[in-house]
């Protein structure tokens, strides 16, 4: 290259300012590029990403409804929500769930069975609901975290609405708890409803009511800031708290009954038969529903369910016994109603019932006999001779025919979850069950409430009201509502029911009456009738030892007044046949003679 | 020149005939124009950052303190004669590339990054000294005949751009990085470098940016592969480019209104008051805010555009268009960087960002823009 270039001004100047123009150019294209996309942005996008902006700053935060209370007859509290003040622990937000439940027992006492506690629901619940770990907690103690909180992210201090059942057991089976909504009960709920609940009805009512007593979930609209935290709130649309529940149940009555059970197991539904409203609804031994709000522990949960005495097992709804003698005067009115035979007719009881072509001989329970026995004579005295009589000449459709009007072996569709249907049998049935062919020895059994038939308490006791009101029964129910006609147990001839029941007073009144124990000294007029229950299975129960296991149920079924009727009601005594009338005679007198003492 | 007289606007009191004497700012070397639309966009820069800073006066009391220790710099620079520049470039070049060395050896290290030197008040990075060594340096070469640049040339001048171009993204500060290799590929440009030249490196560009995609760092891989798709990672690098079409999307026409950006109040927009305070003009002020930014840019142009094409040597002329194309630059890939047009990489907005350092260089070039309008000796034209 040459050494000597010269310079060129003019033509460096015109290169060079070329090219600064083709730079100007360039730029103000780009200049318009930018303009054109942010016109894309800012016009043509924009509700687009109002939108996205909106999400960024606004969350929607539910507002747990409060959950209804449950009062009594009498407006007595049997079910409210306590504050409480709660440790929780949300996983989704905790680096290492364990680590920080060890290093707050550091700080805060934890049991054992808390921590078995929190890590089972752990197991059970998702990630990112929080889950207590110490439920109550004391002033002192949240003063403590509140100093330490910077040192645990995803645990705080939560306020929270505790069931609380201040009549403890005495209504656990009725009213039922409520525990921590898992997984399963996830599947089956309205999730949005359910977004900042923690609990759930689990059995009893407060299942049953679920939905009335939940409430409708409110929703707070906060703005938020990019670290999570609540700027200000923009709207609120308050929760709808649950209705309130009020009972037929007069708590009063339950403890009474509880009280006459004494050690003894078994149930007691007391009725009224103007209206279906269920009194009392008693199942003995019991349990603390509040152990189960707060999460039962393994080590009470096992005691109770490994309870031989089953105290979970709710007796007066699930317990199916047979009904024995009490189901005398329901196919007695029978056979009188529909004219089979007349008041009048009798036969002579030698102590024991002979089949035709049979060798078989079926007993009366006084083995001695009960001579000339009509049907009056028939209830006071129970003579199952009688009933082995009629039966045949009623046969089992006969039989079935009645006890179906009167309800029994019939889920009777009470305000109460897993009603069990209970049984009457029939030929059909036994085909279906067995595979074999009904027999007249059947038959007679079925007369006399043994054998194949099991009804639960609930159902005699609706039986029992409707035979009192002559053949008119009411649904029966555990919320206050209008009182329904469900059952009609009508008859030729409804002199039956005064026959019949003129019978069942003479149970008592009757110086031969088997009602003996009930006492005769009532100053109201009182119809009724016992039974025995026999105790088949247990007997074929290797494993029961005690010879208190092996013995008979006693059951009660009465009404009182009986010009009147305002309490029905049948006591289940389990392996005893004294209880039963005494708690029946208990729970009459605290009901009618109260209730006349305060008019 | 038939162009020039397009800019005769911003012109008013330098277009004279015959020998007139110099006003009073042009004896101290101050270009009336150019402060007033800088000082402007420093103001609708205040207006910015305060709602940006969460209403915070401190921080615009402390970025009105850069701005006047950078004004002085530019007074400072204004007062030095294009000459003397011309004599000096190659040392300041040497020194610069040298410093840039030594930061990789032993400087401070800053999120990630090795960009500062010295201590203290003093701490400074070398990379910006390069920001006007680079185009001192090929104004000063370019200048020399034969202008346009013969190949040997040109390829000399390539690698005077790409020695401390790879330095620089190697701290890592791949931003100032691509803004030194583009200023300098365009003063090559502006020197009439030929078309076939700019192809050609153009191709072979193209051809090593899987090569390019080996060197880089992971995070700028990262931040790459996120241009291509924000959505990949919505919450983590993703995010910065999401959230800040987010802000520019709901401002709308009007904006939010100032102070009322709830992208930026609420923190959802990450480095709202440095690299990503366009979005937050964007939220608040509207399209019609950008549109006034944007217009106060490109009126600070039109006057170096203006100093460019009336300055009186080839060296003047080479080193005014190419430091206005780096403010250009710098401004382009800000804003195509907060619209999601080009990836993210960080290039302050100039004047308008919170910070120093860079905001010393860039009022410094000013002052050499100044300095080559103001020592303009007048001509009858």
């Amino acid at each position: 290259m040459s050494r000597f270039v010269f310079k060129n001004p003019h033509q460096e100047k015109r290169i060079i300012n070329q090219r600064v123009i083709i730079a100007i150019g360039f730029i103000l294209l780009l200049v318009l590029f930018l303009l054109t996309r942010l016109a894309y942005l800012q016009l043509f996008k924009h509700s687009y990403y109002t939108n996205l902006s909106k999400q960024n700053r606004i969350e929607t935060v539910p507002i747990t409804p409060v959950r209804g209370l449950i009062y009594d007859r009498n407006g007595l509290l049997l079910a409210r929500n306590v504050p409480v003040f709660s440790l929780d622990i949300t996983p989704s937000e905790t680096v290492d769930v364990k680590q920080t439940v060890e290093a707050l027992s550091a700080l805060l006492p934890i049991s054992d069975d808390q921590r078995k506690l929190f890590y089972k629901t752990l197991r059970q619940q998702r990630r990112f609901q929080s889950i207590p770990l110490i439920l109550k907690l004391t002033d002192e103690q949240i003063a403590v975290f509140s100093v330490n909180r910077y040192q645990f992210p995803g645990v705080e201090v939560k306020a929270r609405m505790l069931r609380d059942y201040p009549q403890g057991d005495e209504l656990a089976h009725v009213i039922g708890y409520v525990g921590r909504i898992n997984a399963a009960d996830f599947a089956k709920l309205d999730e949005a409803n359910y977004s900042s609940s923690d609990y759930i009805g689990k059995t009893g009512l407060e299942a049953y009511y679920e939905n009335e007593l939940h409430g409708q979930v409110g929703f707070k609209q906060i703005e938020i800031d990019a670290s999570g935290n609540i700027v200000r709130t923009l709207k609120v649309t308050p929760p709808i708290p649950g209705k309130t529940l009020h009972l037929t149940i007069d708590e009063h009555l339950q403890e009474v009954a509880i009280q006459a059970f004494g050690k003894f197991h078994g149930a007691m539904v007391a009725i009224d038969p103007n209206n279906g409203d269920v009194l009392a609804m008693v199942s003995v031994p019991s349990f603390d529903p509040n152990l189960f709000v707060q999460g039962i522990t393994q080590t009470d949960y096992d005691f109770l369910r490994n309870n031989p005495a089953r105290p979970m097992y709710h007796r007066a709804l699930n317990g199916l016994y047979p009904p024995g003698s009490t189901i005398k005067p329901f196919v007695g009115v029978g056979a009188l109603g529909n004219e089979i035979v007349t008041p009048q007719e009798r036969i002579l009881d030698p102590g024991y019932f002979k089949l035709k072509n049979s060798t078989h001989v079926f007993h009366d329970w006084n083995h001695t006999g009960h001579g000339w026995v009509d049907m009056h004579r028939a209830i006071v005295v129970s003579c199952d001779t009688y009933f082995y009589w009629l039966s045949l000449k009623m046969g089992i459709k006969g039989i079935d025919q009645v006890l179906d009007a009167f309800g029994l072996g019939h889920a009777t569709g009470i305000d109460l979850l897993n009603e069990p249907e209970g049984l009457i049998p029939s030929p059909a049935w036994k085909e279906k069950r067995w595979g074999q062919s009904w027999y007249p020895g059947d038959t007679l059994n079925t007369s006399i409430g043994q054998g194949y038939m099991q009804v639960s308490p609930l159902q005699l006791a609706v039986a029992t009201a409707t035979l009192s009101m002559h053949g008119q029964g009411y649904q029966p129910h555990l919320v206050q509502s209008d009182a329904t006609l469900r059952y009609q147990a009508d008859f030729t001839q409804m002199s039956a029911y005064d026959d019949i029941i003129t019978a069942m007073q003479d149970v008592i009144r009757s110086p031969e009456g088997r009602g003996f124990r009930f006492g005769r000294n009532a100053p109201y007029s009182v119809a009724a009738k016992t039974g025995t229950a026999q105790v088949y299975s247990i007997k074929d129960d290797a494993t029961a030892s005690s010879l208190e296991a092996l013995r008979d149920h006693g059951l009660f079924i009465a009404f009182a007044p009986v010009e009147n009727p305002k309490i029905a009601v049948v006591v289940v005594a389990e392996h005893t046949g004294e209880t039963a009338p005494v708690v029946a005679r208990k729970v009459m007198d605290a009901y009618l003679l109260r209730k006349e003492l305060s008019s | 020149m038939k162009w020039a007289t397009l800019f005769k606007f911003f012109a008013t009191h330098d277009v004279r005939r015959g020998f007139a004497k110099k006003t009073f700012w042009e004896r101290i070397h101050i270009d009336m124009p150019l402060l007033l639309c800088l000082l402007a966009l420093a103001f609708f820069g205040f207006i910015i950052l305060y709602s940006a800073g969460n209403e915070n006066f401190a921080l615009v009391e402390q970025q009105a303190l850069h701005i006047a220790v950078a004004v002085c710099v530019m007074g400072i620079f204004a007062q030095i004669s294009p000459h003397t520049y011309e004599r000096w470039a190659v040392g300041i070049y040497i020194t610069g590339t040298i410093l840039l060395l030594s930061v990789l050896v032993m400087g401070h290290v800053n999120k990630g990054a090795q960009r500062w030197l010295g201590a203290g008040a003093f701490r400074f990075q070398p990379s910006e000294i390069l920001k006007l060594a680079i185009p001192l340096m090929l104004s000063y070469i370019l200048s020399r005949p034969p202008l346009p640049p013969s190949l040997k040339k040109s390829f000399l001048c390539l690698l005077i751009i790409g020695i401390p171009a790879i330095l620089t993204a190697k701290e890592p500060d791949l931003g100032t990085a691509i803004v030194l290799g583009v200023t300098g590929f365009f003063v090559l440009f502006l020197a009439g470098l030929s078309w076939r030249f700019i192809s050609v490196t153009c191709l072979v560009c193209a051809s090593l940016l899987p090569l390019l995609w080996y060197g880089m760092h992971d995070y700028q891989r990262l931040r790459v592969l996120t241009f291509l798709n924000p959505e990949r990672d919505p919450l983590g690098s993703g995010y910065h480019i999401i959230q800040s079409k987010i802000a520019l999307g709901s401002g709308g026409f009007l904006g939010m209104g100032w102070l009322q950006g709830s992208q930026s109040h609420l923190h959802f927009l990450p480095e709202h008051t440095t690299d990503f305070i366009f979005a937050v003009c964007g939220e608040e002020l509207g399209f019609i805010g950008v549109f006034i930014l944007i217009a106060v840019y490109l009126a600070i142009l039109s006057r170096c555009a203006y100093i460019t094409l009336y300055a009186q040597d080839s060296f003047s002329r080479l080193l005014a268009g190419s430091l206005s194309l780096m403010f250009f630059v710098s401004l382009f890939i800000n804003m195509g960087m907060v619209t999601g047009v080009l990836p993210v990489v960080g290039v302050p907005l100039p004047l308008v960002s919170y910070g120093g350092t860079s905001l010393v260089t860039l009022l410094a070039s000013f002052g050499i823009l100044m300095s080559i309008q103001t020592h303009r000796r007048l001509v009858p034209s």
